[in-house]
């Protein structure tokens, strides 16, 4: 075991596939000189060179369309936006060009490609630099989603992201970067679409994503203090989303509490509220309870955005509103 | 420079092609055969044939939502493209795409596009991905007046220029962005003005003279193709139909109508051909009628073809994931 911060995972990954196939590329906002902004890709232009580490203008659209141009052409290109909230600004080349390429083509052109992105608040980056938007991306038809929570995870995942041949929405959260953890010794790739059972429990399921397992986790050897033992599981890609390692531990359970940091209205953690609602509505002894940010845009100040955030509390709450 | 005459008969092979598919593509829109929007070319297709006929099968083109004749400059096959307007599985993107969608990656066209200014940075792509691949592959794009407003227009030719990618905007300024004439939607003549702004060559050219366009385009290619960046060409031309076929085009007058048919690109290079002895009438007659029969096969090959099988709506989305197909 190896120990690595998170930030440093995502960097052995990009290494290890910009080494293992010339096809890959990195291209963003202040990735090369700079290192990027949360210092993912330092020290990589040193190592693989200007042509590989692509310092671009601030132009995320195209970014994101230059990255879809060269992976229907032979590349296989990582592009970094500085913030998940930029997307907004390439959302067309994203949603209308690289998630539907593949299908209005009928199927005769890929696009492996991935789209890498910080969410998420906590650094009192305000409204604009602090959101959680994933559930646009489940939403769209051609688009993968994925969202780790560790070290591990951030490599493991990252490896699998690069190697699949359809474009991937690889959400990172910013207050993570900094977290260390334990990375095996070789660098193995951990497939889509696989949760992780982050801790093992009888009384209650919690689903959560990125920071959000830390906080669950949290909450969980709270509520064991009291003799309730939540099982907490990361579903790591909200799309392709295990099922099956959230409902058999629902069929154990019988009850469960999902987390995230999304605005709850319209959130993906609605989206799996229904999911269960319509296939698992037998095995629930209680209702579905969603724990996510308020319905406001993440405010400034620290003490305003901890209201909007879901804490331990909540999620402590919420459990035992259902056990 | 002289132009050849294998060149010559080529170009126009390739333009009276689309006028004759096109014609056919009203036709049969009219009569319901064709599905969904159709956005026709007829009138420009001196400006996609004079530059496609500098292109290799191996360069890539993106094209936009009025891309028929982009894609059978390139050398799109009139079959598959008139099976993909009825919606058929044999048609190119097997009954997915449509008119807007067309694609064909073994001829390098990265598809038409339903969005204006969707191709600039996917074709900015193309030229990275050939450059970082050390190939002598170009890319170009095709785009109208219209998508010279979008932000997409900035992004890809600012990222083009710094990067000095091999490939050319080729803009097709028919005076309409939809029903707003130019002089109305940008403050400027000539689109190639922009082309300051980026630090590369901007070209005005008559969309409507072929060998016009040819040469210009020649330039722009080998430019790219030498290492030497990206081309902002402008040619000026006119659609004959609406925006799309149902389209009453209100917005401009009779009168610039007349004056753009008489300046018929294909009339113009027939006359070139015939004046110059490069070809005879009989001998271009016979190449129409190859076309119409070419065209007449198409038909032929689209209504006899069948439709997707239910099941193929939720392929193609993933490389490796099928959807779930509804249950009836």
């Amino acid at each position: 075991m190896r120990i690595m911060t998170y930030a440093e995972a995502l960097r052995e990954a990009l290494r290890n596939e910009m080494k293992r196939d010339p096809r890959v590329f990195l291209l963003g906002e202040d990735i090369g000189v700079f290192g990027g902004t949360f210092g993912v890709t330092k020290g990589l232009l040193e190592e693989f060179g200007e042509d590989r580490v692509r310092d671009t203008p601030i132009s995320e659209t195209a970014i994101t369309g230059v990255a879809i141009g060269a992976a229907a052409t032979g590349m296989r290109p990582v592009a970094e936006l500085m913030f998940m909230d930029f997307v907004t600004v390439a959302m067309d080349q994203l949603v209308n060009q690289a998630a539907k390429m593949r299908y209005m083509f009928g199927g005769k052109i890929t696009i492996p490609m991935v789209l890498r992105m910080p969410a998420g608040a906590g650094i009192q980056a305000a409204a604009q630099h602090s959101q959680s938007l994933e559930a646009w991306f489940t939403h769209v038809p051609g688009l993968k989603v994925v969202y780790p929570s560790t070290p591990k995870d951030a490599l493991g995942l990252l490896i699998s992201a690069i190697r699949d041949d359809n474009p991937v929405v690889f959400v990172e959260h910013k207050v993570l970067y900094s977290m260390k953890g334990e990375v095996p010794d070789t660098n193995e790739p951990i497939p889509l679409g696989v949760a992780d059972v982050k801790r093992e429990g009888e009384d209650v399921t919690i689903v959560a994503t990125g920071l959000m397992v830390h906080k669950a986790l949290k909450a969980a050897e709270e509520l064991a203090k009291e003799g309730i033992e939540a099982e907490v599981i990361d579903p790591r890609t909200l799309f392709p989303l295990d099922k099956e390692t959230i409902y058999s531990s629902l069929k154990k359970t019988h009850r469960i509490v999902i987390v995230t940091e999304e605005v709850k209205r319209g959130s993906w953690a609605g989206e799996l509220a229904a999911m269960i609602a319509e296939e698992m509505f037998d095995y629930l002894d209680a209702q579905i309870v969603r724990v996510c940010a308020l319905n406001t845009p993440i405010p400034f100040t620290t003490v305003l955005e901890n209201v909007v955030i879901p804490n331990e509390v909540d999620i402590i709450k919420a459990v035992k509103s259902i056990v | 420079m002289e132009i050849s005459r294998e060149v010559l008969l080529d170009m126009y092979t390739r333009m009276v092609k689309i006028r004759k598919f096109e014609e056919r593509v009203a036709e049969l829109f009219a009569q319901g055969k064709v599905l969904g929007f159709v956005h026709l070319y007829i009138g420009e297709e001196a400006v996609a044939v004079g530059v496609c006929e500098n292109l290799k099968e191996e360069d890539y083109i993106t094209s936009t939502h009025r891309g028929h004749g982009h894609l059978i400059a390139k050398g799109g096959d009139l079959k598959y493209m008139m099976a993909e307007l009825f919606g058929k599985e044999t048609g190119y993107c097997k009954g997915k795409g449509g008119s807007m969608h067309i694609a064909d990656a073994t001829k390098g066209i990265l598809g038409a596009n339903g969005i204006v200014g969707g191709g600039f940075p996917i074709a900015a792509g193309a030229a990275l991905s050939a450059k970082m691949r050390g190939t002598d592959q170009v890319a170009v794009c095709f785009f109208g007046d219209g998508a010279s407003n979008q932000a997409t227009f900035h992004e890809a030719l600012n990222i083009a220029s710094i990067w000095k990618l091999p490939v050319v905007f080729v803009c097709e300024n028919n005076l309409y962005g939809i029903s707003m004439r130019q002089d109305r939607h940008q403050a400027i003549k000539d689109i190639a003005d922009r082309a300051v702004g980026y630090g590369i060559p901007g070209v005005t050219v008559d969309g409507n003279d072929v060998l016009a366009v040819y040469e210009v385009a020649k330039e722009a290619i080998n430019r790219a193709r030498n290492g030497a960046g990206p081309t902002l060409v402008e040619c000026k031309t006119y659609r004959y139909r609406g925006h799309f076929e149902g389209d009453p085009t209100v917005y401009r007058p009779k009168e610039e109508v007349e004056e753009w048919l008489a300046k018929d690109p294909i009339l113009r290079l027939t006359r070139y051909i015939l004046d110059n002895d490069i070809a005879s009438e009989k001998e271009l007659k016979d190449i129409e009628a190859k076309i119409i029969e070419e065209v007449e096969e198409a038909v032929k090959f689209a209504e006899e073809s069948p439709y997707p099988k239910e099941e193929a709506a939720v392929e193609d989305v993933y490389t490796d994931i099928v959807e779930e197909v509804r249950v009836r």
